[in-house]
């Protein structure tokens, strides 16, 4: 049995959801195989032959590939595919985005977010924003699957793979990349972050958002998130959103600040390991889930608990 | 340019799903039901595009048991112009709809097609990707922001790292974030006025698909429970429990 994993990168470096996909296949038992594709991609295909469990890495490094687009990627996975019983890319918007188009094109399903093996042929997956899980088994020769990077702890370094190169596949010509607005930050990525501070309608407005969270994620060397709310209004940018139609995470802490915990929201933070909620509503449902709740006006409580840490 | 916008029938989004004691499925008896919210943002935008003089028919097409005239009823009252039902009483999985909105866009030839970008369900996230690369067609997800130009479309997209704009050859598949727009309400008028709506049925045989499942559900069962609910007294207990108890701050 092999395993196709899909890289994702920027090129210099592979992307920590990358790790968490290669768990997976891992997991699956077989050969690992990591097929990468972009433009100058040498250093991030180097990162990817020192994965533990990696044997082979393919490389394509084309013009083409430079924006990755599900397009012409797609296809380069498509050429790729013969050999291999599983086809695995993280369930990010670039995992999100291509794995669907891959599994249409090899006319097979494709198995969304799973949090678990359970054997080659069936795993268990998140339905109704988390509120059941389903266990689902696969008839297809082929199995196309996404991967919830939270449910994997990401591979560690020591392998030693072979990189080959392979052919570049045509440009399809279909779209264009016409530009990048991302999001700086000093920060941990969300994603991949051991604690985060998160903040909803609550704060009121952007301005306190920043004041009042910042300087506690300081402290804490904590990722900043929020919630639809939150980014509907405006205070942060788009991926900041944690929830069933955001991101998923899983920190070790993670602390809602002014978030009411409706069910999408939950269903992107309550697998984090410790849940600290902040609320004026002692009934508000964030703390149904939270370890530790503590009622009263953030205005007052945030400051406090920066200055006590 | 006519725009085809697939609208599905899902669990109300307010609704919290419980599970069914015997660990088949989830329970939707009695459950009240609404069109999926992404598949109503995505009308929006269609009808917004019509409004502004960019389409020329907004037809809605929804797969699935009779009951999902109800929710093209519903987007038809959000001024679409035209429904079709395309109707199986098989669970469709996002392949079979794929196929079949692809039989549909055969028969439509459409300029466009706006999908949500998730089912809130079966949390797929696929049925667009699927349809576009059936169809050979480009494809942007995620979208925050649409403009159309004559022979193609840009589109703003909603990624991991922030926003990325893409320039599609039309025709194109386009699925639809959050921020996208924020849809209208039917009003009553409106409402009135969907039910004299054409709504046209087909079935899977008709456009030659076979939607026979590729994937078996064994087991649907209930997520682990959290034990949360315990309240601290202040910020210097929630202090010391995180460093002693929880033992998370170092
Ligand atoms: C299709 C769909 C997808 C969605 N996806 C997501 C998603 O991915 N993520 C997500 O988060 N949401 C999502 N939502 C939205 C979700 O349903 C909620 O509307 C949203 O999470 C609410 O955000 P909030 O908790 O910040 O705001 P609110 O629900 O308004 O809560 C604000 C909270 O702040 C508290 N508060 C106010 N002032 C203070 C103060 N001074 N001190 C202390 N506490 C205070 C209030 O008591 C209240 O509990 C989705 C909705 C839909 C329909
Ligand atoms: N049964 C269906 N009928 C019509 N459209 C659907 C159906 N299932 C999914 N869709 C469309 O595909 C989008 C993504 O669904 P999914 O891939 O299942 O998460 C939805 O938002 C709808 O626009």
């Amino acid at each position: 049995m092999s395993i196709l994993v899909i890289a994702e990168h920027d090129n210099s470096a592979l992307k920590a959801a990358t790790l968490n996909t290669v768990a997976a296949a891992a997991r699956l038992g077989g050969d690992i195989h990591v097929l990468l594709a972009g433009s100058g991609c040498g250093a991030a295909a180097a990162a990817a032959a020192q994965l533990a469990g990696v044997s082979k890495v393919k490389v394509a490094d084309a013009a083409c590939y430079a924006d990755m687009s599900a397009e012409n990627m797609s296809t380069l996975v498509v050429a790729q595919a013969a050999g291999y019983s599983h086809i695995l890319a993280p369930s990010t918007s670039f995992g999100k985005n291509l794995a669907p188009r891959v599994a249409a094109l090899l006319d097979v399903a494709q198995i969304s977010d799973i949090i678990e093996v359970v054997s080659a042929d069936t795993f268990v997956r998140p339905i109704y924003a988390g509120n059941a899980l389903a266990t689902v088994q696969s008839v297809d020769a082929v199995k196309v699957i996404t991967v919830r990077t939270t449910a994997f702890d990401p591979v560690g370094q020591g392998g030693s793979a072979a990189v080959e190169s392979i052919a570049a596949g045509a440009d399809q010509g279909l779209s264009k990349l016409v530009g990048r607005e991302l999001t700086k930050s000093a920060r941990p990525e969300l994603g991949a972050a051991g604690t985060i501070v998160s903040g909803g309608r609550g704060l009121g407005n952007g301005e306190n958002y920043h004041k009042l969270l910042e300087p506690l994620a300081d402290k804490l060397g904590a990722a900043l998130g929020a919630s639809r709310a939150a980014v509907d209004a405006g205070f942060v940018p788009n991926d900041y959103q944690v929830g069933q139609t955001g991101k998923i995470v899983a920190p070790q802490l993670y602390i809602a600040i002014g978030i009411s915990g409706a069910i999408q929201h939950l269903a992107g933070m309550k697998d984090s390991k410790v849940i600290v909620a902040i609320n004026k509503d002692p009934d508000a449902p964030i703390f149904q889930v939270a370890d530790y709740g503590l009622v009263g006006d953030l205005f007052q409580l945030v400051p406090e608990l920066t200055a006590a840490l | 340019m006519k725009v085809l916008v697939p609208v599905k029938r899902v669990i109300d989004y307010n609704v919290k799903v419980r599970v069914k004691a015997d660990g088949t499925d989830v329970d939707l008896a009695n459950v009240k039901m609404s069109m999926n919210p992404f598949d109503e943002i995505a009308v929006e935008e269609a009808v917004r595009m019509k409004e502004g003089g960019k389409a020329t028919e907004v037809v809605v097409v929804s797969c699935g048991a009779t009951a999902c005239q109800e929710t093209l009823r519903a987007a038809l009252a959000l001024g679409a112009d035209r429904a079709i039902l395309v109707e199986s009483d098989v669970a469709l999985q996002p392949l079979a709809v794929a196929k079949l909105l692809k039989a549909v866009v055969a028969k439509e030839a459409p300029g466009m097609v706006v999908c949500g970008k998730q089912a809130i369900d079966d949390d797929s996230n696929q049925v667009g990707q699927m349809l576009a690369a059936l169809l050979g067609w480009p494809q942007a997800t995620f979208a925050s922001k649409v403009t159309l130009g004559d022979n193609n479309v840009t589109v703003t997209r909603e990624i991991d790292g922030g926003l990325e704009t893409l320039e599609l050859k039309l025709p194109a598949v386009v699925t639809t974030d959050l921020r996208l727009n924020e849809p209208r309400y039917a009003t009553l008028p409106n409402i009135m006025k969907a039910k004299k709506k054409p709504l046209e049925t087909l079935k899977p045989d008709a456009l030659g698909v076979d939607v026979t499942p590729r994937l078996k559900t064994l087991k649907v069962a209930e997520p682990p429970k959290r034990a949360g609910g315990v309240k601290v007294a202040d910020v210097a207990q929630l202090v010391d429990k995180l460093k002693n108890e929880a033992k998370v701050l170092g």
